[in-house]
């Protein structure tokens, strides 16, 4: 129940910040490569999350690589997430 | 000896790169060479200006004692935000009173370079508060901080990168490539500086508005605004290449500063594009903490309002970086202003989201976006200052 707690609220933040549903059915694309982000939006979503979830990604935490699609970014929000 | 600008600087770098190569060759570490290296290149760059090696020596006490500080503080586990932000202001503080100082046309604390050191240094500062860095070696740091190829004007590496070349060694194959990289590096950041930035400069000739038809008089001002922005991107983009080049001389991956800035589709675009690693820089340091402490506080009704805000902070404060002058200034609100602006065309306009995928509205957007840049590059270079000065002064 919790895990799909979290990926379903992530999915709805990605929708609003990308402001595109593309994001749930394409869930492995590059969404820097598609333009649904950018980097300043991806922080948007870095503070969002923080709020949401009370999970912190420092900026510079992570490679864009290890999070730049839908699944990639609910990954490192849920392996932080279960460790608190 | 300037680095990259007196011929001077090519010879010895030139030499130094014999003990890098043997050594890299040789699956050797080059970390003590490039440092002691580095150390001597700083001698030769200060020279026989003892007020900036002053200023440099004891910028690098203070960074030195405030970020170990910190350091043991977070080690030890007692965590004290107090130190950290001590630690911040007082590596801070000698970029502040130099420039300032420079308002009032005076060399307080200033040393050719101190803006990228105090960058490197509040990235260790910062990243030690945010549990990033967990434990640091002493010559690492100072190797990081010293360590000369980018010294003077970037690219900004960051530390924990840095740390992780420095410490490896190179079977002699990766040696090898790393070095035909490095050596072809230098080389096209040469012809990019010393050839086509020279070839622009010389048809940048500002002037005020004259007296012919307004189309002339426009056609001109345009001109100049281009041959700017093409004369600075060749400049920096070239001294970028060779600051890389060399560097991977040493082993050392510096990050790359350009990846075709003219071709930007739009202004976020653009700075994704040009002087990457400060923007990057100002976003992971600047734009995210503004951004993430006004969400907090909800000082502004929506995430828009917050990203606008965010937006002008950033390049408010890029700008004055650049110097405390009224070109500067509209310079950096210039592109807050655009940020912010475009974020909310994307956002809000059903023409961009029903079109921006269509190939006519990426060369609108791209022909749009090169002309603003331009009329930036306008304002930065103090061709604005002049055309405006001249309509006031009449």
């Amino acid at each position: 129940m919790a895990e799909n707690s979290v990926e379903e609220r992530m999915l709805e933040l990605i929708e609003e910040i990308c402001d595109d549903d593309v994001i749930r059915e394409e869930r492995d694309v590059d969404l820097f490569e598609e333009g649904l982000l950018d980097s300043m939006a991806a922080i948007e979503l870095l503070v969002a999350i923080e709020t949401e979830f009370g999970v912190t990604i420092a900026p510079t935490a992570v490679e864009r690589e290890e999070m730049n699609t839908v699944n990639k970014i609910i990954y490192q929000v849920q392996i932080r997430y279960d460790a608190q | 000896m300037n680095f990259y600008i007196d011929p001077a600087f090519y010879v010895f770098l030139a030499v130094a790169i014999v003990p890098a190569a043997v050594l890299g060759f040789s699956g050797h570490r080059i970390k003590y060479y490039g440092l002691a290296a580095s150390l001597a290149f700083l001698l030769l760059l200060f020279g026989e200006n003892v007020e900036g090696m002053l200023a440099f020596a004891a910028f690098l006490a203070i960074a030195c004692a405030a970020t170990f500080w910190e350091l043991a503080s977070w080690k030890s586990g007692q965590k004290a935000l107090w130190k950290f932000r001590c630690a911040l202001v007082a590596v801070i503080a000698p970029l502040v009173v130099y420039k300032i100082g420079a308002v009032f046309d005076h060399n307080l604390m200033g040393f050719l370079g101190i803006s990228y050191i105090t960058f490197k240094a509040v990235q260790v500062i910062i990243e030690i508060r945010d549990d990033l860095i967990e434990d640091m070696n002493f010559a690492d740091y100072l190797y990081f901080l010293v360590f000369f190829t980018p010294f003077t004007s970037g690219p900004i590496d960051r530390s924990r990168r840095f740390a992780e070349d420095a410490n490896r060694t190179y079977t002699a194959s990766e040696y090898a490539d790393l070095l035909a990289r490095g050596i072809m590096l230098l080389l096209v950041g040469a012809v990019y500086q010393k050839v086509l930035g020279t070839v622009f400069h010389h048809y940048f000739t500002p002037a005020p508005l004259g007296d012919g038809p307004w189309w002339t008089e426009l056609g001109a001002q345009v001109k100049d605004a281009y041959m700017y922005g093409f004369y600075l991107f060749f400049d920096f983009a070239g001294y970028s290449l060779m600051a890389m080049g060399a560097s991977y001389c040493f082993g050392i991956k510096t990050p790359r500063n350009f990846r075709a800035p003219f071709l930007a589709t739009d202004v976020r675009d653009f700075w994704d594009r040009w002087h990457m690693t400060l923007s990057t820089w100002l976003r992971d340091f600047v734009f995210m903490r503004a951004v993430k402490s006004a969400t907090r506080r909800k000082l502004f009704k929506d995430r828009l309002h917050t990203a606008c805000a965010g937006y002008m902070a950033n390049f408010l404060l890029m700008g004055a970086w650049h110097g405390l002058t009224v070109d500067y200034l509209v310079y950096g609100a210039y592109y807050g202003v655009l940020m912010g602006a475009t974020d909310v065309y994307q956002k809000k306009s059903a023409f961009h989201k029903r079109h921006k995928k269509e190939n006519w509205y990426k060369v609108v957007q791209w022909f749009v976006t090169i002309n603003v840049v331009m009329l930036g590059m306008a304002i930065f270079s103090g061709q604005m200052h002049t055309v405006v000065g001249g309509l006031i002064h009449g």
